[in-house]
């Protein structure tokens, strides 16, 4: 069945057309009047919502609205994330869903660095976020997103990982971060930075004491210490449509149309982190400046609202 | 394309002398070293070296097949071990340049196929890597809209820039970025980073790789005119 999209927009009847036979001539004509089919502008970035931490009654979202001038949030309490995992987050950034669950486990330091303990991320996509994704081992796109994380955990020093070191040369903690998308509508990497961030920010690590007669490691579950972020990371998705246009925070359809994905991950001080174009139609400069200069802005709304979430969960406990 | 005799023998090299700004490795290129794919190409980079390999136009499985265009599917084989998550990554990154140079449109229901094996790795690999793929397309007498060259950049601690640098080189920078740039309009391509930087420090690589792209262009015709003077 076709699609007639629904416009608020009074445009003549001639560019009526039809969302599934020509999509890429129903995205022009919306690109066209510097807008796009959801009714956002070119630059701005869909709701997003966040959830960090255990099921509880007073555990609350936030969700931050209309992100283009004032950012302001409404609260409203809804499910909740893992309680079985040492720190989880739940993003929503429209429709794309990914929920982020960290595990942390005692292991042997690497031969290379013995003084240092690591982290190991894994983006999935399973056949439940999109037909796209058959089951089976994980596909490209999922392996080369865990790579990209990796990456990012190890470009930014988001968490120091001399920290997790328990016993230099002898015993270390390893973080296993576990991304799962449960709703492919395009940018994923961004909604993983954020969830891996606030799951990070979360996560509350046993304490451990060497017992000095058996040297057999003590784990103490009840007192727990919170790891040290050093840096807050947030990452922003462009496409390039048309060799010319660019748009931030592209859906899935948009993101097939594209002809080229460009992603830039911030901290607070302003340092880029990644630069992260894998290939497509060409970029010049001044768009690149662009893309780095919403990418700041986007920090800024971001920390504030893991921040805001992180603050409402600690004072809810 | 069967190589004849003499063309195996092109072998070009070139030494970049580094001036104030750019410096580069000793480059060497080998066309058509291969019997059985369509375009064959080895690439070396001081000690870097890549060899690539293109099977295409070929038939394509009906799943994979798009409507309009080739499927290109790049394959990047380490030295030692099987392809992990790393060179999954690789992958996208040069399948997506090539995806963008090469005229896929003119080949629809088809697979192109590259196969990338590294038989060297002393640092700026994902660069080498893009160049034997140019190198080896051309080969094949793949349809391309410009060429494309890799270049790597690397800031060491304290902030010089180093093009092309080699592994130890790598280890001890502060940020590492591999760039690929066109040949039309010496635009970036690709992306991609390790390390933080600053904006400023993010142009003033873009700008050192795009200077060293002219080199290697110059050096891909080069290559090219000496081959082609040789035959017969």
């Amino acid at each position: 069945a076709s699609d007639v999209s629904v416009l608020w927009l009074p445009l003549p009847r001639s560019l009526l057309t039809c969302r599934t036979a020509e999509p890429l001539e129903y995205h022009r004509s919306f690109l066209k009047e510097n807008c796009r089919p959801d009714g956002r502008e070119l630059t701005e970035f869909r709701t997003t919502t966040l959830n960090i931490g255990e099921t509880s009654p007073q555990c609350v979202s936030v969700c931050e609205v209309s992100v283009t001038y004032i950012g302001f949030f409404i609260l409203f309490p809804c499910l909740g994330s893992i309680s079985t995992a040492d720190g989880s987050a739940l993003v929503k950034l429209g429709n794309t869903t990914i929920i982020c669950g960290i595990k942390a486990e005692l292991a042997n330091p690497t031969v290379e660095a013995p003084g240092k303990g690591y982290i190991v991320p894994n983006v999935d996509l399973p056949p439940l976020c999109s037909s796209r994704f058959r089951p089976g081992p994980p596909g490209e796109e999922a392996q080369a997103a865990s790579q990209f994380i990796a990456d990012v955990i190890e470009s930014s020093e988001v968490i120091k990982t001399e920290d997790l070191s328990i016993d230099r040369g002898k015993l270390c903690w390893v973080l296993y971060c576990d991304l799962m998308c449960l709703d492919y509508d395009g940018n994923i990497l961004d909604a993983c930075v954020i969830a891996l961030l606030a799951a990070l920010k979360n996560t509350r690590l046993p304490e451990v004491t060497i017992n000095k007669e058996t040297s057999a490691p003590e784990v103490n579950l009840e007192k727990r210490r919170e790891l040290q972020i050093h840096k807050h990371l947030v990452s922003a998705s462009f496409c390039i449509f048309d060799d010319s246009i660019l748009i931030a925070d592209p859906t899935a359809e948009e993101e097939t149309l594209s002809t080229a994905h460009l992603t830039v991950v911030t901290d607070e001080d302003d340092r880029l982190c990644s630069v992260h174009k894998p290939g497509g139609t060409s970029l010049s400069g001044e768009r690149l400046q662009e893309c780095i200069s919403r990418a700041t802005t986007r920090q800024r709304e971001i920390q504030k609202l893991i921040d805001k979430v992180a603050h409402s969960v600690k004072k809810a406990q | 394309m069967t190589p004849s005799a003499c063309d195996k023998s092109a072998f070009s090299t070139m030494e970049v002398c580094g001036s104030l700004t750019v410096s580069l490795r000793e480059f060497g290129c080998e066309q058509s070293l291969l019997s059985r794919p369509d375009g064959s190409a080895s690439f070396v980079q001081g000690d870097t070296s890549v060899m690539a390999g293109v099977y295409g136009p070929a038939e394509v499985k009906v799943s994979k097949e798009i409507y309009d265009r080739a499927t290109l599917e790049v394959l990047v084989q380490p030295k030692v071990g099987l392809p992990s998550v790393r060179e999954r990554s690789q992958e996208q990154c040069v399948r997506e340049t090539c995806e963008a140079s090469l005229l896929l449109t003119l080949h629809p229901r088809s697979s192109l196929t590259l196969i990338l094996q590294v038989l060297h790795d002393d640092g700026s690999l994902l660069s080498c890597c893009l160049n034997a793929a140019c190198m080896a397309l051309m080969d094949a007498g793949l349809p391309m809209s410009c060429l494309f060259c890799g270049v790597t950049c690397a800031i060491s601690t304290d902030g010089q820039i180093i093009t092309d640098p080699t592994a130890a080189q790598e280890k001890e920078s502060r940020a590492l970025m591999t760039f690929a740039i066109d040949s039309a309009k010496h635009s970036v391509l690709m992306s991609s980073t390790k390390g933080s930087f600053s904006v400023h420090e993010l142009q003033q690589c873009i700008a050192v790789s795009q200077k060293a792209s002219e080199k290697i262009f110059q050096f891909y015709r080069d290559s090219v005119k000496r081959r082609y003077s040789k035959s017969r």
